[in-house]
């Protein structure tokens, strides 16, 4: 046996994962309160205890960390016009596992400059213009970024003709250059912006957060949660040099504040009557829809839904009541169904969540009608050959009915613009290791797809 | 020199794919730096990739005759978007019917075009007008 141990340092719980990677198994898994306020070691040995309660004492090989705690890796970016390198810098933002605080586009303004002082982000992304386009944006911007009262490092990936002089208008801060994350009109290179994020988040933002403390049990905290989610599933796509993966998928994270939405999946069009507009989208896109969550950010779901009768509908309790449940849901955001009514209510809050965050994640497509007949105008990516569908959260991961609920990500007629899958497998994240296995992923690819490959079930649903 | 930045696109529900191909090799070879956003284009796709590129000149082709429409008010919002003076050129079959073209040219240079070309302009004529309005030795 060669027990490894994977630990996630969530803003409410620490997560720890224990795998035999001889074996190729799942040893166990416990999870309690973090303690980023006293010190994050507590936490993490009050889990290791219910952990080894359940697996006896285990002698670890090797210890790895992801965390989200503190507020996460939060991140604020400039770009010049919204659709185009501001898009960019935020798609960049988020694949490398970033909250987003605020995303400005065009001349930062004395006004925006006190509300980033006022939001404290962690790292700051300035771009804007394609290699040899627009300077005047950037510059600005990088001027106004140094009358900022906080201290955050600066990562500037926007037109490389203005790149040093940024450089010198941010002199006294960090600051790091990287390739442009749209060096050509409506192409994205956000890697390397992502590459840096990272490599901050690493030797930066986990002191600052008072998270290194936990680094003399651990190899170290490899990553923040999200990068180790979307690591998970790129590796369960593609699989590994030697075996392969499960193919194209969308994947849904319901949580309580916020739901998290991947696809790895190339979405261009598939025919020769679809013309494709606006900015590429990434083979591995992450987004996450803040208004939309379980329990924090209920009214946004019952708002995205249109209204308590959708959720009504749905859940089958009369629109007055179950407006009273989500408002006292609201309130007491720890709470989970205690009867089947409760059930009810987050079955149908669960299923438009899923709706809203694959819908948001997912492209669109309208018909046009040109003297040369009829075509497709697509944006986004188009996911209606995606045939996997994975769902994680602790709505969908706790409840019979996953299958019916992630059904509502899937592509609906009377929708036929939202370009959704049409019919996908759902695979559930039951025992919740889908981020441990993203960590994993880093040292035995092999280890992990095996043990995800085991692990996630299919849900026998059918429509 | 750094090389002149040009804009280039079908207007409109236009669905004419062949000819920009063609264009966007042509000023390629010519010299100049070309973003072709190919077809079906809108006023604000020609002006935020202006922007972004800070492109010398937008050049729209039509070839279905609506391009007078699809046109209107590009250059009050260029100028809206702070790309005050750019260099705006129009070409295709721009209009509907056997037209004077002459006519045409008038219309579209008080939209605030500062060419258009009539059908069957070869590439070099453009390009000829983009060198001399541009300032690019020939």
């Amino acid at each position: 046996m060669r027990p490894v141990l994977l630990i996630d340092f969530g803003s409410t719980y620490t997560k720890v994962t224990a795998v035999d990677t001889e074996s190729e198994t799942l040893l166990g898994t416990a999870a309690s309160f973090t303690t980023i306020q006293t010190d994050i070691n507590d936490g993490l040995n009050n889990a290791l205890a219910m952990l080894e309660e359940k697996t006896g004492k285990l002698d670890f090989a090797a210890r790895y960390a992801c965390s989200s705690a503190a507020g996460g890796l939060r991140m604020i970016a400039s770009g010049l016009v919204p659709e185009l390198t501001a898009e960019a810098a935020k798609q960049a933002a988020l694949g490398a596992g970033a909250k987003i605080a605020k995303i400005y586009s065009y001349d930062l303004t004395e006004d925006d400059v006190e509300e980033i002082d006022a939001l404290k982000p962690d790292i700051f992304l300035l771009v804007g213009g394609t290699d040899g386009g627009n300077t005047a944006t950037i510059l600005n911007n990088a001027k106004m970024v140094a009358t900022c009262k906080t201290d955050f490092p600066v990562v500037i990936a926007g037109n490389r003709s203005a790149a040093r002089q940024c450089q010198r208008y941010l002199e006294g801060r960090e600051t790091f250059v990287c390739e442009n994350v749209m060096p050509k009109f409506g192409q994205l290179n956000i890697e390397p912006a992502q590459s840096q994020i990272r490599e901050l988040f690493l030797r930066r933002i986990i002191q600052a957060k008072g998270l290194s403390r936990a680094s003399e049990l651990i190899s170290g905290i490899m990553m923040p949660t999200p990068s180790a989610m979307m690591r998970a599933m790129q590796l369960l796509a593609e699989g590994t040099g030697e075996e392969a993966g499960i193919g194209e998928l969308l994947a849904l994270d319901v949580g309580g504040a916020t739901t998290d939405v991947y696809s790895i999946a190339d979405g261009m069009p598939q025919d020769a009557q679809t013309v494709y507009k606006g900015l590429p989208e990434p083979y591995v896109k992450r987004t996450v829809e803040g208004d939309i969550g379980m329990r924090y950010s209920i009214h946004g779901i019952v708002e995205a839904a249109g209204g308590i009768d959708r959720i009504s509908r749905l859940s089958g309790i009369e629109a007055e009541k179950a407006q009273a449940m989500v408002d006292h849901l609201s309130e007491h955001t720890d709470e989970v169904p205690s009867n089947e009514e409760w059930e009810k209510l987050d079955f149908a809050l669960a299923a438009m969540a899923c709706e809203t965050a694959a819908r948001r994640h997912s492209g669109s497509t309208e018909e046009a009608y040109t003297m040369a007949g009829k075509v497709f105008v697509q944006t986004g990516k188009d996911l209606r050959p995606v045939r996997q569908i994975i769902v994680t959260g602790g709505s969908l991961i706790h409840t019979k009915r996953t299958g019916e609920i992630a059904s509502h990500a899937l592509f609906d007629p009377a929708e036929p613009m939202s370009l959704r899958p049409m019919k996908a497998q759902v695979l559930v994240d039951r025992s919740y290791i889908l981020a441990a296995m993203g960590l994993l992923a880093e040292y035995e690819p092999q280890v992990a797809l095996h043990i995800m490959k085991k692990e996630l079930i299919p849900d026998g649903y059918q429509e | 020199m750094e090389k002149k930045k040009l804009v280039i696109g079908v207007i409109g529900a236009d669905v004419h794919a062949v000819g920009i191909q063609i264009l966007y090799h042509a000023f390629s070879d010519a010299g100049f730096d070309v973003t072709n956003l190919g077809v079906m284009v809108s006023q604000e796709e020609y002006i935020a990739a202006a922007i972004e590129t800070k492109a010398d000149a937008i050049v729209i082709s039509s070839l279905y005759g609506q391009g007078e429409l699809d046109c209107r008010g590009m250059r009050e919002k260029c100028d809206e978007a702070g790309l005050k003076g750019i260099l705006l050129y129009v070409g295709g079959n721009i209009v509907i019917g056997k037209q004077d073209f002459n006519e045409v040219e008038k219309r579209f240079k008080a939209m605030g075009f500062d060419r258009a070309f009539g059908p069957g302009t070869a590439p070099e004529t453009t390009i000829a007008a983009l060198k001399e309005d541009l300032g690019v030795e020939a």
